[in-house]
């Protein structure tokens, strides 16, 4: 049985793309399910790759792995411990000198700027979180880290008595200069997304408030945060992520001590930096079994905050959502 | 004459006027100083941003000269060298990611596109966190699959380890932006293909991905401009080198590498080439990123002409 059909095809079109285009639909479905399935494959391979590779890691030390601090290559003895406190303290610092900032910030892009002003700045911020992180390294070391030594930190020493954990050797890297270039790099992200959310509370409710003589502080506070909260939360979290796994600028800035930190200046490791320090010299098993452990840790933590701030994202709005994707 | 006793209405209504007034006085001050914090926080943020843009113009435009984009690096100690091997060894790591990353992403985001239910839900949620993951694991992805020694690896780093890592960071940019930009495509006109009697391909390639261009050219661009800047994954990947390799099956070197290896060095002539690096490698990716817009942009308003 022979069906005539009108031929949607522009004439010149190649035999080959002509016979693909005319594939039945169940096949076009299938191709194309064959290739998000490709992408599930690789995903499950990468997960698998590092559970293999770092299985000798948990095998040899188990669950002192995570909780010793020892990182000893020349006896072989790995323990993770200062790492992730090292991860945990690089971010923590990161997010409250970021946050405070981060959402005035956005507020003041959202709603505290001439309106003229708002899209180039808007398009500023978005640009800035586009500069790759080994150019924030390379301004931290070579700018920051002389600056922090002989301005900031005496300074700091200065007004707190040289009190912990403002003690120890002023050297510019270490932990806190660490925390500082994270910070300025997660802002961009910050700023981007709350802004986005801020911007799509509904338009309704805040003239609703203004109408009812609120100013525009009070709106800002009453209305527009308490609604976009669950989002700020989103980008919050998102920032966090990026903050746990920044590697090359935490790398080249932090000092790289397998230890754990005494002070805010001292030089400390984070669990990306480990990797990005050690790999390539990593010649002993052991050792490279444990960075790959260290891998899967990194990769777990981030997992879990992503999908938190997915989900808290997401509950505002689908279509914001997508857009929080891209960033 | 007496004076009449005040109203007590009129008296009660000043005193609500002189009430509200004062609490308006109060919050209008309040509000003052909230927006001014908020702007101040805006000028804290983009002061170092600004600074770091304006310094890496400056230092690194200061070592741009012609043998900077057309010579081998010199040796420690010795003035002058160039980075070409890093451009070209970037050119190819990234192109052969991009190549392979966007077929197969916008694939995959038309696949995502179509299909509603748990599993491309799960697939979707699974590309979002994906873009989270920090890239040094992916560079441990491609470490063990294609650097480590067993058989089907190449046993070496090599560009195309490089561009494995780099096509991983790029993939889920590319599969969520794409699906976003051909969910956006009206439904009306896959259904006025389908009606004449289209095949389901005809229609996905000859209406919803033309119609979805400028979005899935901000997809691409965006993706490039992501993995460009990428130096992690790199490390043990791409291994860096000091010459030009003749295959990308070879150790390759990468403009962001040549800014970290560089940029630790105690030699100022080496840490001029990291900063005429950085500015190369901010521009290229300002460059993409702001290229994205203009290009959408325009696609947009030449079709609503």
């Amino acid at each position: 049985m022979s069906v005539t059909t009108i031929d949607p095809l522009r004439p010149g079109t190649s035999r080959g793309l002509r016979r693909f285009l005319e594939v039945p639909d169940g096949a076009y479905r299938g191709v194309l399910a064959a290739v998000a399935a490709l992408f599930a494959i690789l995903l499950l391979a990468f997960i698998a790759s590092l559970v293999i590779q770092s299985r000798s890691a948990f095998a040899h030390f188990g669950f002192s792995f995570l909780t010793t601090h020892k990182w000893d290559p020349v006896h072989a003895h790995f323990g993770a411990l200062a790492f992730i406190v090292g991860t945990l303290e690089t971010t923590v610092i990161a997010m409250v000198i970021a946050i405070p900032i981060g959402l005035g910030c956005a507020l003041a892009l959202a709603f505290a700027v001439p309106r003229r002003l708002q899209v180039p700045l808007g398009t500023a911020v978005e640009l800035l979180a586009a500069v790759p992180s080994v150019v924030y390294g390379l301004w931290g070391l070579l700018v920051l880290a002389p600056w922090m030594r002989q301005y900031i930190e005496p300074w700091l020493g200065h007004i707190t008595g040289n009190h912990f954990p403002f003690s120890g050797a002023q050297i510019g890297t270490g932990l806190l200069l660490a925390g500082i270039v994270l910070s300025i790099m997660v802002l961009p992200t910050l700023v981007a997304i709350s802004r986005d959310v801020l911007m799509a509370v509904s338009e309704t409710e805040i003239e609703g408030a203004f109408a009812l003589g609120a100013t525009r502080w009070q709106v800002m506070r009453k209305v527009v945060i308490p609604s976009a909260r669950s989002g700020i939360l989103g980008a919050t979290t998102l920032a966090t992520g990026r903050a746990l796994g920044e590697t090359i600028a935490v790398t080249m800035v932090i000092g790289n001590t397998p230890a754990f930190a005494h002070s805010l200046y001292s030089t400390s490791a984070t669990m990306a930096s480990v990797i990005a320090n050690e790999f390539t010299e990593a010649t002993e098993p052991y050792h490279l079994a444990s960075l790959v452990a260290v891998g899967l840790l990194l990769m777990a933590l981030s997992v879990l905050v992503n999908l938190a701030a997915r989900l808290a994202v997401r509950s505002v709005s689908r279509q914001r959502a997508i857009g929080v994707g891209l960033l | 004459m007496t004076v009449m006793a005040a109203d007590p209405v009129v008296a009660r209504r000043t005193e609500i006027q002189q009430t509200a007034q004062r609490s308006a006085d109060r919050r209008q001050l309040l509000s003052r100083f909230g927006l001014l914090a908020c702007r101040i926080c805006l000028l804290i943020a983009l002061t170092p941003l600004v600074a770091l843009l304006v310094y890496v113009f400056i230092r690194g435009a200061s070592a741009w000269n012609w043998a900077f984009f057309s010579a081998l690096p010199h040796p420690a100690g010795i003035p002058g060298g160039g980075i070409s091997n890093a451009i070209i060894g970037s050119l190819i790591i990234d192109g052969i990611a991009a190549a392979v990353a966007i077929p197969f992403g916008i694939t995959a985001g038309l696949f995502l596109s179509q299909s509603d239910g748990r599993i491309p839900g799960l697939l979707r949620l699974a590309a979002d966190v994906m873009s989270g993951v920090p890239a040094i694991v992916v560079g441990i992805f491609a470490y063990v699959v294609l650097v480590l020694h067993h058989p089907g690896s190449l046993g070496h780093y090599s560009g195309v380890a490089a561009s494995f890592a780099i096509g991983i960071v790029m993939l889920p940019i590319i599969i969520r932006a794409s699906e976003t930009a051909i969910r956006g495509v009206p439904s009306v006109l896959s259904e006025a293909g389908l009606a004449l009697g289209a095949r389901k391909a005809t229609v996905a390639t000859r209406i919803v991905l033309p119609a979805a261009l400028p979005g899935l050219i901000t997809a691409v661009l965006l993706a490039i401009a992501r993995g460009a800047g990428e130096t992690a994954p790199l490390l043990f990947t791409a291994g860096g080198a000091q010459f030009l390799a003749n295959s990308p099956l070879k150790q390759m070197n990468a403009v962001p590498l040549v800014i970290y290896q560089d940029g630790i060095q105690a030699y100022p002539d080496i840490v001029r080439v990291a900063w005429g690096s950085a500015l190369a490698l901010v521009l290229a990716v300002l460059v993409l990123s702001v290229g994205s817009r203009l290009v959408s942009a325009r696609i947009r308003r030449v079709r609503d002409v």
